[in-house]
């Protein structure tokens, strides 16, 4: 991908940034302005539209009845896909999904997966047979940085969204009945994400704070602060006590969005 | 998942291999094993057989992935499909995907890419055989057959994993361990630069565990280091010994 960022204002953010201050008027470790809203698509299941500053991020969550995995014959199943749409960069391309694309679905996937937050034995219709599939598609709509946190938020707040249908068995036969069930719930992991510049470490950065940093580090933390997930991604390192610092960010990161999110 | 063991961790605070919570398995290491290669290697990590080889820098390919200020390194993490219980589709799945990147960006950090610009450098890992912890023992191959090609590097890369098994923090999972256990951490090192290049985590932990499985882990990779620059420096010791050899003939 070629820079989109100019290399004049690369070096601007990096000198900003090494005086802890940021291109946008935050401290380093201060998020940017969010936006959630729920229930935007009537026809899924689950819905829910995420902005974190420019970046805008929607989750649809489909329900469907299908096969449990052999080794797991008393559980849901549930798998995330994200879409990075031509729509939301210049640099996104149509087509099958990249590295890109499918690393933010599996971080994504980690984090509610790891923090057991489906109680995916709720989701069983027949055991070994029949069981419902929570489907959780990211669709990126614009890119202004730090897809991760804003895909996690999303897809977490629209599986609280999320309605299943109820049904009764005749006959050996599964038949939908009217009315609706909510998707059990059991926790409600967050996902933080730190971006290595310089030596600095910074909260939630922007698409051009991304062009400069040499490295990120994601971390989902659960409802009783454990760590539930992490990933570091891009091509530079991180010391082990900047490591540790992240986890911390994290931490106080992840317990202030909950207090504002009342999770 | 009928078949669990009802402990990881028996009483006298061994793991079902036998080994103690800190030990790492046996680990072989050979330099130089594919003969068409610029530069290849082959590990054993317990039951994990891989191999690694590097093609490059070589022309670009396609062409349009051309960077103007540094070599283009690519990496493909593939498995065997004979190297796991239940036949593998060969097709690359969307693990194989997400861990290609991110062994890509373990080993990026080490190579001087800005001496090689608008080419390609081509790492190529296949897992023979898979035993829990195969993004390490990938990443520790991988870093030798990119010094045995010659490329220009800061530092090697090595890596091992720890993790939580039962209420024990443990070192170097191997499979069972990995799926049954409550936390996996593999991280990969530079050891001269004390630097992290790779850090992935699944399963649930404390932050102070979390803390201690790093530092465990770390460890892991320094032993392992070790013999990373023994096996390098055994296939110059042979190579020089054979020139020595054609000389006298």
């Amino acid at each position: 991908m070629a820079s989109i960022v100019t290399r004049v204002k690369q070096k601007q953010i990096a000198q900003l940034i090494d005086e802890e201050k940021r291109l946008d008027g935050r401290d380093l470790t201060d998020y940017r302005e969010m936006k959630i809203e729920q229930g935007i698509i009537e026809k899924a299941e689950g819905s829910a539209r995420v902005l974190l500053g420019k970046t805008e991020v929607v989750v649809g969550i489909k329900i469907e009845m299908g096969e449990p995995f052999p080794d797991t014959p008393n559980e849901g199943v549930m798998t995330v896909n994200a879409e990075l749409t031509p729509i939301a960069s210049p640099a996104f391309e149509a087509g099958p999904p990249n590295e890109e694309s499918i690393e933010l679905a599996r971080i994504v996937d980690r984090g509610i997966r790891e923090s057991k937050c489906i109680d995916t034995a709720k989701l069983v219709i027949e055991p070994g047979k029949k069981v419902f599939v929570v489907f959780v598609d990211v669709y990126v709509l614009n890119h202004d940085g730090n897809l991760i946190d804003a895909s996690a938020l999303a897809a977490m707040t629209a599986l609280l969204n999320t309605k299943m249908s109820n049904y009764e068995i005749k006959e050996g036969e599964v038949k939908i009945k009217p009315g609706y069930e909510q998707l059990p719930i059991r926790k409600h992991p967050i996902t933080i994400t730190t971006a290595k510049i310089g030596n600095k470490l910074v909260v939630d950065p922007i698409f051009e704070e991304e062009q400069v940093m040499d490295a990120r580090i994601s971390f989902a933390i659960d409802d009783d602060e454990n760590i539930c997930a992490i990933q570091k991604g891009g091509s530079g390192y991180f010391e082990p006590q900047q490591v540790v610092e992240a986890a911390k960010i994290a931490k106080n990161k992840a317990k202030e969005l909950r207090k504002k999110l009342n999770w | 998942m009928n078949d669990k063991p009802e402990k990881l961790i028996d009483k006298k605070g061994l793991r079902l291999d036998g080994r103690k919570p800190d030990e790492l398995r046996q680990v072989k290491l050979e330099v130089g094993v594919i003969p068409n290669a610029d530069g290849s290697a082959y590990v054993e990590h317990g039951k994990n057989k891989i191999l690694a080889a590097v093609y490059g820098p070589r022309e670009v390919h396609p062409k349009h992935l051309s960077l103007q200020d540094r070599t283009f390194l690519k990496c493909r993490y593939h498995m065997a499909p004979f190297s796991v219980q239940e036949r593998k589709s060969p097709a690359p799945s969307r693990r194989e995907i997400e861990l290609s990147k991110v062994i890509k960006e373990s080993l990026e950090p080490a190579v001087f890419t800005e001496y090689y610009p608008r080419t390609m450098v081509d790492v190529f890992i296949e897992v023979l055989q898979a035993d829990g912890g195969t993004r390490c023992a990938s990443i520790t191959a991988a870093a030798l057959a990119l010094a045995d090609s010659g490329i220009p590097m800061r530092d090697l890369v090595v890596a091992c994993a720890a993790g939580k098994v039962d209420d024990t923090i443990v070192l170097d999972l191997m499979d069972t361990e990995d799926k049954m256990g409550a936390a996996d951490v593999p991280v990969a090192l530079m050891p001269n630069l004390n630097a992290i290049t790779l850090l992935q985590m699944d399963g649930i932990l404390t932050h102070e565990e979390f803390e201690s499985a790093v530092n465990l882990a770390l460890e892991g990779c320094k032993k392992i280091y070790a013999m990373q620059k023994e096996a390098l420096k055994t296939k110059y010791v042979n190579v020089s010994e054979e020139i020595k050899e054609e000389a006298e003939e």
